[in-house]
């Protein structure tokens, strides 16, 4: 074993690396399962369940069609609907409606998120800015956003203006509370890090504060959308802008000539359209926890 | 090995013995540290003088309340002296802690480079030192993996790795194996004892674990509580590499152990 061209010290040097790295391996946790596998499993695990409510929802709905609970022309059937929908969603009119309402919602989101992270950011920084509107942004947040209509419309006629107004009212307050408990709760350790390393000021926040407020950012935004969502299709309800033909606007036209079918391939797109951006924002947020080790949410 | 310990207890009370030649890398003189004001201000250290001499390896020692890591805050500056003066040949000081603290954003490669990216090195040439340091550290092959998928000791080393890429000269350690194992613990030592050889560093080294202060120091330093005094100073004359459950090892940390036993006995009276 040992050979006489290897030093006591290099032999000692060689015992203490493979103990270290014989520990490493030990302590590591094996990976049992294959990712394909894990895949498949969650696929189908996470499937059933909806299919099957799909399946009782429309059946509960057809029972009511053939009770004639209400008249036909008032809650068509669910096979009606369906055709409305196919018919629909391949014409000029659906995607130009879905166009529009989208870009309204992007801006407006996208507003929203430059203002409420800056007055988050500026209210986690300075106290008395804290103690001035720090309550009064969670008490903005339980405000329901169709009340500010009323003033919005006397303050901005009816335009687009109105609607982005309300959007972003609605949605800056999540925003903002979100990057606020974010960096309240930063973990006092890493900027005692950032400290010894020798950070300051900017670069504290650069380096440490603001990436630690992460995974409190992304639901933030996740929750700033779902009031931007919800404001935006209130207001689209509400405020009929002359030539933009939006999902509110055609959905609001759809009653007035009594198209039920109509009105209920709306609601079906719009359901369609918050489940999607719901699995975006999750799927964020899962990618965050995963690689930061945090509980998996599922 | 185990040649017949010489074990001295220091001098008394607070003034230090003379140390190594030349000047020291950490000198306190007087130290006092209070917290708050007027009646209800609480003493955590009082009159702590120290020197600590280049390349040496210093652990401190002392029972809850002693203000050991309120001591590694004044020398790393994190916070302010009430009285007294800290004097240190080179700032600023590396420092680690308890917790590993390592940013779960960034991979392990990069939360070393982290060290190095305030300091505005290239990227380059952070990731070609942040390699250097991982494989000091023995943690080679594991740049891209994030911190939640290592062990605790390993955690740590990466937290050194992040220390040493300061390349400050002092190194001040909080129990920084604290929450570890014994065998991983034992490890550990092996690995700072090299690194420490290696590269020439001064260490201070806070803990609460005495057969671990003898282990490593070549001066232990050991504080009263409440408020935190430096009650002796032993130096540590055994040969290196040292084991934790050696037989002279054992007699000096029995012999501390007895001396903070009656320390904070006293607090009991």
């Amino acid at each position: 074993m040992a050979t006489e061209t290897r030093t006591p010290a290099a032999e000692e040097e060689d015992r203490a690396g493979r103990l270290a790295s014989g520990l490493d391996e030990l302590e590591r946790t094996p990976v049992t399962e294959t990712r394909w596998g894990r895949f498949a499993t969650r696929l189908w695990a996470g499937t059933w369940p909806k299919v099957l409510a799909l399946v009782l929802v429309i059946g509960i709905w057809q029972l009511l069609f053939f009770l004639e609970v209400k008249p036909a022309w008032v809650l068509p059937a669910p096979l009606t609907v369906w055709q409305d929908l196919s018919d629909f969603v391949v014409t000029e009119d659906y995607r130009r409606a879905i166009l529009i309402t989208m870009q309204r919602a992007l801006t407006g989101f996208a507003l929203s998120v430059l203002i409420g992270s800056v007055l988050g950011i500026a209210v986690a920084r300075f106290k008395p800015l804290r103690a001035a509107i720090g309550s009064l942004i969670t008490g903005l947040q339980t405000m329901p956003s169709i009340m500010w209509f009323p003033l919005a419309i006397l303050l901005f006629q009816i335009s687009e203006s109105t609607i982005m107004f309300v959007v972003i009212l609605g949605a800056v307050p999540s925003i903002a509370n979100g990057i606020i408990s974010g960096i309240d709760y930063v973990p006092p350790a890493y900027k005692r890090v950032g400290a010894v390393l020798g950070m300051k000021g900017l670069q504290l926040y650069r380096h440490v504060i603001l990436p630690a407020t992460l995974p409190s950012f992304v639901s933030g935004l996740k929750q700033g959308w779902a009031f931007a969502w919800r404001s935006l299709m209130a207001g689209e309800l509400l405020v009929i802008v002359a030539g933009q033909g939006s999902i509110g606007a055609l959905m609001q036209g759809a009653r007035e000539f009594n198209n039920a079918p109509r009105v209920l391939t709306w609601i079906i797109t719009v359901l369609v359209i918050g489940i999607l951006v719901d699995a975006f924002f999750r799927a964020a947020d899962n990618r965050i926890r995963r690689t930061w080790g945090l509980a998996q949410s599922d | 090995m185990s040649p017949s310990p010489t074990v001295k207890p220091g001098g008394t009370a607070e003034r230090t013995r003379d140390t190594a030649p030349g000047s020291p890398a950490v000198a306190l003189t007087d130290v006092v540290k209070r917290y708050g004001r007027g009646p209800g201000a609480v003493t955590a250290l009082d009159g702590v003088s120290l020197s600590v001499a280049h390349g040496s390896f210093t652990c401190l020692l002392g029972a809850s309340g002693c203000g050991k890591s309120t001591l590694l805050s004044l020398v790393a500056g994190l916070d302010d002296i009430t009285a007294g003066s800290i004097d240190e040949v080179d700032r600023p000081v590396a420092m680690m802690f308890q917790e590993s603290a390592l940013f779960p954003w960034l991979t392990v490669s990069g939360n070393v480079e982290i060290a190095l990216r305030v300091k505005g090195v290239g990227r380059a040439e952070r990731r070609r030192r942040a390699a250097e340091l991982l494989e000091t550290v023995r943690l080679n092959g594991f740049e891209h993996k994030r911190p939640h998928e290592l062990s605790g000791g390993m955690r740590q080393r990466v937290a050194l790795a992040r220390a040493l890429a300061q390349e400050a000269s002092v190194l001040l350690m909080d129990e920084p194996f604290g929450a570890l194992d014994a065998m991983t613990r034992d490890i550990l030592h092996d690995e700072l004892e090299r690194i420490w050889r290696e590269r020439n560093l001064t260490v201070l080294f806070v803990t609460h674990n005495v057969r671990e202060a003898v282990r490593l120091g070549d001066q232990v330093v050991l504080l009263s509580s409440r408020p935190g005094r430096v009650l002796h100073v032993y130096d540590v004359d055994m040969e290196r590499p040292r084991r934790i459950d050696s037989t002279p090892v054992a007699q000096l940390a029995a012999e501390i152990t007895d001396a903070l036993r009656e320390e904070v006995a006293r607090h009991g009276d």
